[in-house]
């Protein structure tokens, strides 16, 4: 890398791009034809067609948000956004059959010698779509389907129906109609009763070209007693303009069933990402969300749990990591829908160099919830004075028998912490990234251990050149 | 002479423009094991941070050499990995850092060598043996939810680990239980002779299973008087008023 391209892309170590060698492109800017385009390459039925068409109206018809960063939000240009590009023919099962540009992106990512050492299955989309996919064999006798969400749609068009947009409608909120209306690439998921998928699956989601908007859908069910882990990473080059990712993650998790949905979001500074995430969680299943959110520009993201069945567990566990000119405004919903359920929601955010972490959260427990259990904790810490940390709980409390605690804090990183680790030997910028790993860790110990490794790395990356 | 390890001399140190030292001198070889005794206030824990390099203490005068060398622009840090070492009155918690963990790290950050791990993990079970930690305290976060005598055993262990040239230990043995005293003074014991030691405390008590070469007492941030161990003995029946007599006079 030059040294011109190392101060444009800084601490950001994914930040490298490859040519763009794309096998079909849009021009940019979104409109009803560009919709149907879309579905119609794709050979879709027409009630898929028709609810891409609906959600485009929505879309366009929808203000944005009066919440959250608006003055961010208002800066995104639609018209500037490339809304589909595909650069590989086809979704290949074999690494050596994906074309040498992008296959060498995803080695350098990690990627394939990951799926060998502790993955059941892998997706790896490019841009719009996915360009490899696999699957373990013995999952796959065991009637679990994963696959990328179009080839879920083609395969399986009955569940994908039966399930497509009952979490989140396209018109829950402006993101979620334009995810709808021109989504692409994304996970599909089904586990048959009874089945455990013990090793986590993952899905990996590069974008590549500039001025793209990347626009997954996934969707997950966990057919009754059964379980699954499903595990998302995230990156992007850093150019000097701006990219668009919007997913909308739907879970379904059926009676006695868990799902654990983990990410890690990396993406380059110049990225808006702006994702709808909410899980169903029926009579005694649960539904966990382990998320979190390191890059990006501004990030709104609240996952979300519906506690519908009797018994049903939410556990949302996140951090965000705001650095210079990155606003992370995350947190977790939870409703309360039925009796006897409980939730968990921990949240760790950490501010730097004049970033800003908020933390938005709601919980709502219904008139007919009896009996309900909600701890909330959310704790901030400001590594230096100009940093910002915010937090907008909501509670709708309906039910007095609710059981509730809520715990905040913010912290400093004390002159103490650091003289004392200084003492052992540690320079003030492994100091910090010590300090910030430990603070992170009822996070990552959650995640599978080469995820953890990376993510303390990361972290520490982030703190190098850091410290005036 | 015998191997120099610090050499203090007429150290004036102020924080926030409050004078605290006003004139130290001390010297310490090899092999020598100082005690600096006091009353609360007296200017004991500012000379060993000082010493350390703690950057809320600004010196105003005098200088301070480790080994030859003036130390005024050395960061903590470098002080540390040229082999000095405080253990804290009050060590700082850092939650979600396991001691295994910070301990490798630290032994790493010091070594100028590769750490070899199975070389460092015989040499951790050895050190915890004697200091009699159960091996549970490794997966523990640093000093998080720690009793007082917990945390003054894990500051011996990573003055074991570390093997400093210079140790410096402030109020050690505060808090600790005849047990853990006896303990910790082992662990003084088994580094002393290689090193130059520096014990900041307030009882007899410690010198009781650590024996001094020199015993000094601090008065308003300069020593007072220097002597023997039966210094230490005379302040424990008698009290600092005798002392303080005389200085006034």
């Amino acid at each position: 890398m030059s040294d011109e391209a190392r101060e444009a892309v800084g601490d950001y170590k994914f930040g490298f791009h490859d040519p763009e060698n794309a096998t079909i492109r849009f021009d940019k800017g979104l409109s009803e034809q560009v919709v149907r385009d879309i579905s119609a390459l794709k050979d879709e039925p027409e009630w898929m067609t028709d609810i891409r068409v609906k959600a485009y109206h929505h879309f366009m018809e929808r203000p944005m948000p009066d919440w959250g960063n608006c003055g961010e939000l208002n800066n995104i240009d639609f018209d500037n956004v490339t809304y589909f590009l595909r650069s590989s023919d086809a979704t290949e099962k074999d690494w050596d059959d994906v074309p040498d540009d992008i296959k060498n992106t995803f080695d350098r990512l990690g990627i394939p010698e990951a799926e060998q050492k502790w993955l059941g299955g892998v997706t790896a989309q490019y841009e719009s779509e996915a360009v490899y996919h696999s699957i373990r064999e013995d999952l796959e006798a065991q009637g679990v389907l994963f696959l990328d969400m179009d080839s879920g749609l083609k395969e399986h068009p009955d569940i994908v129906k039966k399930f497509f947009g009952t979490v989140i409608p396209y018109s829950d909120n402006k993101f979620s109609a334009l995810n709808t209306a021109v989504w692409s690439g994304g996970s599909f998921i089904y586990v048959p009763k009874g089945v455990h998928v013990e090793m986590p699956v993952q899905a990996y989601f590069r974008i590549n070209a500039q001025n793209m908007g990347q626009f997954e859908r996934t969707l997950i069910i966990a057919d009754e007693g059964s379980s699954i882990h499903y595990v998302e990473g995230c990156t992007a080059p850093t150019y000097s303009t701006d990219s668009l990712h919007s997913a909308v993650v739907e879970l379904i998790a059926m009676k006695d069933a868990k799902i654990r949905y983990s990410t890690i979001q990396n993406w380059s500074a110049n990225v808006y990402n702006l994702v709808t995430k909410r899980g169903v969680a029926h009579e005694n299943a649960t539904v966990e969300w382990v998320d979190g959110n390191i890059g990006s520009k501004l990030t709104m993201k609240y996952p979300a749990v519906l506690l519908k069945g009797e018994g049903a567990h939410a556990e949302v566990i996140s951090v965000a990591y705001a650095g210079a000119g990155q606003h992370q405004d995350a947190g977790a919903k939870v409703h309360h829908l039925a009796p006897n359920t409980t939730s968990s929601i921990l949240s760790k955010s950490i501010s730097k160099n004049g970033g800003r972490s908020s933390y938005r959260g709601m919980l709502q427990v219904t008139p007919k919830s009896h009996g309900c259990r909600s701890k909330i904790v959310c704790d901030a810490l400001m590594l230096d004075s100009n940093s910002r940390s915010d937090t907008y709980p909501t509670m709708e409390i309906g039910n007095p028998t609710a059981d509730l605690e809520h715990e905040a804090s913010v912290s400093k990183v004390s002159g103490d912490q650091l003289f004392y680790l200084m003492s052992r030997g540690f320079t003030e910028e492994e100091a910090m990234g010590l300090i910030v790993n430990g603070f992170f860790e009822p996070f990552t110990r959650e995640l599978p251990m080469e995820y953890a490794v990376e993510l303390n790395k990361l972290l520490e990356l982030e703190m190098e050149g850091s410290i005036g | 002479m015998a191997d120099e390890i610090l050499r203090v001399e007429d150290l004036h140190v102020s924080v926030e423009d409050t004078p605290i030292l006003n004139g130290m001198n001390l010297t310490i070889h090899r092999g020598e094991i100082h005690v600096i005794m006091g009353r609360n206030g007296a200017g004991k824990s500012t000379l060993a941070s000082v010493v350390m390099g703690h950057p809320a203490y600004e010196i105003t005068k005098g200088t301070i050499h480790y080994m030859g060398t003036n130390i005024e622009e050395m960061s903590v840090f470098e002080r540390a990995r040229a082999g000095m070492f405080l253990s804290f009155q009050y060590p700082a918690v850092i939650p979600g850092v396991q001691v295994g963990t910070f301990l490798k790290k630290s032994v790493q950050s010091v070594s100028e060598e590769p750490l070899k791990g199975r070389a460092f993990r015989k040499e951790l079970n050895a050190a915890m043996a004697a200091l009699e930690m159960p091996k549970t305290v490794l997966s523990r976060y640093v000093n998080d939810g720690f009793s007082g005598g917990e945390k003054k055993r894990l500051e011996i262990l990573q003055m074991l680990l570390l093997k400093p040239n210079l140790a410096l230990l402030d109020e050690t043995d505060s808090g600790l239980d005849i047990d853990a005293l006896r303990i910790v003074a082992k662990g003084i014991n088994s580094v002393a002779p290689q090193a130059g030691c520096l014990i900041i405390t307030h009882y007899q008590r410690l010198l009781d299973h650590v024996q001094p070469h020199f015993v000094h007492v601090m008065i308003d941030g300069i020593i007072a008087q220097s002597g023997g161990p039966e210094l230490a003995l005379k302040l424990e029946k008698e009290g600092y008023e005798w002392l303080e007599a005389a200085t006034e006079a």
